[in-house]
């Protein structure tokens, strides 16, 4: 248990000290946790207090702010939806509820079998191509609810063949 | 290196791709081009071509505007000019490529148009003929679509770097100040200062380190032309931006992207390094003694990190939050240094702004709307995409012309403009020109270019409703009319929707609203009670339907409202794992 602490907290620190960009702050190292670990463990919190010399309230309050930061480790897929006006016009609702359907979800989340997460995206972007949804970051324009069930489905899929 | 001597390089590389033996095929790989598939189709004629042995040169460019398009192949063969193909998908590529590449022949079934002084490869329409392309005057975006945002030589060989050039030979940093200040140009994030004078509140400013700061956080739903940029020819802002560093003796520049928009943050990047190598910024720009950085910042998802003040905190690593004013940026800025803030669009005209001159910029356009606009175009239109046009087209001609009228025969309902905390204006709103002025006075913005369009069958009500939540959820929290004003007011547009209001709530609203413009430190809360305004001054109808006759006019209210909700602590008093 110890050592999976220490682990954790070595690639939590890697994950600070791997920075290209030449200015570091709290929000830049908290971002580069979440790029390389997923997720913001309660150790990176600490780690980024100590690394910026400020107050683990400090770094809470960052990382509570923004909400693409997440306390827990994801799913192993990620799906988005964006809610923007124009996908709401062209028919994001009915994205959600198809999504959220075959989840099994009723909001933000993630599946009881920790295979996925969903979250709303207040904007991915392309709007022309509404409504568009991200799929394991990959973005999927005009996208219909029928087509939404098959990529879904294809997560379980790959599973079956091996 | 001297810049005649990179630029000779650059044109004669381009000649040898554009006019070489093989065949060049270039694909939109923007925002748009993803969403549609483009790296699918890439990743299956990369396949084709391997598999056939066949030799061609594939590069990924920008969006040229026809999103609708997307994603957009252009294959041109040496003396033929460049034919489109559009909506390809990754098995047409086998057909495309059989019967163009291999069999010498003409795949008539995918063909889009030509390109090109060649002339008709098989007497197709002429692309420029189309009014997607011939409305459109392309400054900001004239490489888009041309050009591999991937490879800073291409940029070169179209006229790259010549107006940072002019500029640090020919021209002191005043005399760029007045060109910009002549030329009209007014900044394109919303608020439509001009940006010559904006710089010249920083050249009196105590240096050496002074910031420009250009701002992509673009979290306007709606509005994707910033991103469009960087995506599609990054190094027209960066150059840009030198040019204004120039003018304003600044010595570093940051660009605020968005974490989670990897096009245009990994596209930026690698063109800063590529300038870097050939020294175009960095010390001794160009043999001269002018000295400018340039980096990429990430903010997370905030929509007010887009306030000038607020992105400078984020900038600093804290919570996106807007500061009181004075001290005004100029004074004290990023890291209490002294800042200047502008959109991307606006930078991104500088170098065309000095290489042709003011006067050129500033007979473009009207009024006191010089230039062009950059219209982001989707909703309910046959031919949504990302339009640079003259300033002073009409909303119609945007919605007719370019977009090609209303999907499925509908009646034009609604225009939502200038993002969510813009207007939401009537089918009457056709004759109002796409003017700064104009457009505010008609109670709505042109903003940073969104445009969103509402067939018959939107309900303004639920449209009014999603612009609130939207508004709800971002906002930051720091002063509590916008904070609990927005929660109020999506509350009673949820009731109003639900054909459940109580009497009273519109005035109710109105009093919030209010309340919210005098007690809001930034544009968030001033300007948050605006779509509501709009939308009820212009659709007057939907909102009497859903309060005295407790219906919705077309049954989109009925409908489940699956919204975020902002989750926000407010204070910021917890400590992690208590």
């Amino acid at each position: 248990m110890t050592a999976d602490k220490d682990n954790l907290r070595t690639r939590i620190q890697q994950a600070i000290q791997s920075q290209k960009r030449p200015t570091v702050t709290v929000l830049s190292s908290l971002l580069a946790i979440q790029d390389s670990m997923g997720y913001i463990p309660e150790e990176a919190i600490e780690e980024v207090a100590v690394h910026s010399n400020t107050s683990i309230n400090s770094v809470f309050g960052v990382a509570s702010f923004y909400p693409n930061f997440r306390f827990t480790p994801p799913g192993e897929h990620s799906v988005e939806v964006c809610w923007g006006p124009t996908c709401h016009l062209k028919g994001a609702t009915e994205i959600l509820e198809s999504v959220l359907g075959k989840l099994g979800l009723d909001s933000e989340g993630d599946t009881g079998d920790g295979k996925v997460s969903f979250r709303f995206n207040t904007c991915l972007g392309a709007c022309s191509q509404a409504p568009v949804i991200s799929v394991d970051h990959e973005l999927y324009g005009n996208a219909k609810p029928d087509i939404v069930q098959n990529l879904l489905g294809s997560f379980y899929e790959k599973e079956n063949l091996h | 290196m001297k810049y005649k001597e990179i630029a000779s390089q650059a044109t004669a590389e381009w000649a040898e791709m554009t006019s070489g033996r093989v065949p060049l095929i270039r694909i939109g790989t923007a925002m748009c081009g993803h969403a549609a598939g483009a790296f699918r189709v890439i990743k299956s004629l990369q396949n084709y071509l391997d598999s056939t042995g066949l030799e061609a040169n594939i590069q990924e460019v920008g969006c040229l505007g026809l999103c609708y398009a997307e994603p957009l192949l252009d294959i041109k063969k040496p003396g033929k000019s460049r034919l489109f193909f559009n909506n390809v998908t990754p098995e047409e590529i086998e057909y495309i490529v059989d019967e163009y590449l291999i069999n010498e022949g003409y795949p008539k079934e995918k063909v889009f148009g030509y390109i090109g002084e060649e002339g008709p490869v098989n007497g197709e329409d002429s692309l420029e003929s189309m009014p997607g392309l011939k409305l459109q005057n392309r400054i900001a975006l004239r490489n888009a679509g041309h050009t591999s945002p991937h490879d800073i030589n291409q940029y070169i060989a179209n006229g790259g770097y010549a107006g940072l050039y002019k500029a640090l030979t020919e021209m002191s940093p005043a005399e760029v100040i007045d060109e910009v200040k002549n030329s009209g140009l007014r900044g394109r994030g919303g608020a439509a200062f001009p940006t010559g004078v904006k710089w010249s509140f920083l050249v009196g400013s105590p240096g050496p380190t002074k910031y420009i700061l250009c701002n992509c956080e673009e979290g306007d739903p709606g509005a994707y032309n910033d991103k469009g940029i960087l995506e599609s020819d990054p190094h027209t802002l960066l150059e840009g931006l030198a040019i204004a560093g120039y003018a304003t003796g600044a010595s570093n520049g940051i660009i605020f992207i968005r974490h989670g928009h990897n096009g245009p943050i990994d596209r930026t990047e690698k063109a800063i390094e590529q300038a870097y190598d050939l020294g175009l910024i960095g010390n001794n720009i160009l043999g001269t003694d002018f000295n400018f950085d340039i980096e990429v910042a990430l903010t997370g998802e905030s929509y007010v990190a887009g306030e000038e003040t607020a992105l400078m905190e984020a900038v600093e690593g804290k919570r996106a939050m807007p500061r009181f004013r004075p001290p005004f940026p100029a004074a004290f800025g990023v890291w209490g240094k002294p800042s200047n803030i502008n959109n991307v669009k606006s930078l991104s005209y500088a170098p065309e702004i000095i290489s042709k001159g003011a006067d050129w910029f500033s007979s473009i356009g009207v009024n006191q709307s010089t230039g062009t606009a950059i219209v982001c175009l989707s909703g309910d239109v046959n031919r949504p995409g990302l339009y640079e046009v003259p300033m002073g087209l009409t909303l119609g001609e945007v919605v007719d012309d370019l977009g090609g009228g209303v999907t499925d025969n509908g009646q034009l309902k609604l225009l939502q403009t200038g993002g969510p905390l813009g207007g939401v204006l009537g089918p009457d709103s056709k004759d109002i020109h796409i003017d700064f002025d104009e457009m505010r006075s008609a109670g709505a913005i042109f903003g940073s270019g969104g445009i969103i369009v509402g067939s018959d069958r939107v309900c303004a009500v639920d449209l009014t409703r999603v612009l609130v939540a939207f508004c709800q959820f971002e906002s930051c929290g720091k002063c509590f009319p916008c904070r609990l004003g927005m929660e109020h007011l999506l509350e009673i547009v949820e009731r109003i929707s639900n054909c459940a209001s109580k009497p009273g709530d519109m005035d109710l609203m109105k009093s919030i609203g209010g309340t919210m413009e005098a007690g809001s430190l930034c544009g968030h809360g001033q300007l948050g009670f605006g779509p509501i305004r709009s939308a009820i001054t212009h659709f007057e109808e939907d909102f009497r339907l859903h309060i005295e006759e407790n219906r919705c006019p077309t049954g989109s209210c009925d409908r489940p409202k699956i919204v975020p909700k902002n989750t926000r602590p407010y204070a910021t008093d917890h400590i992690a794992g208590e």
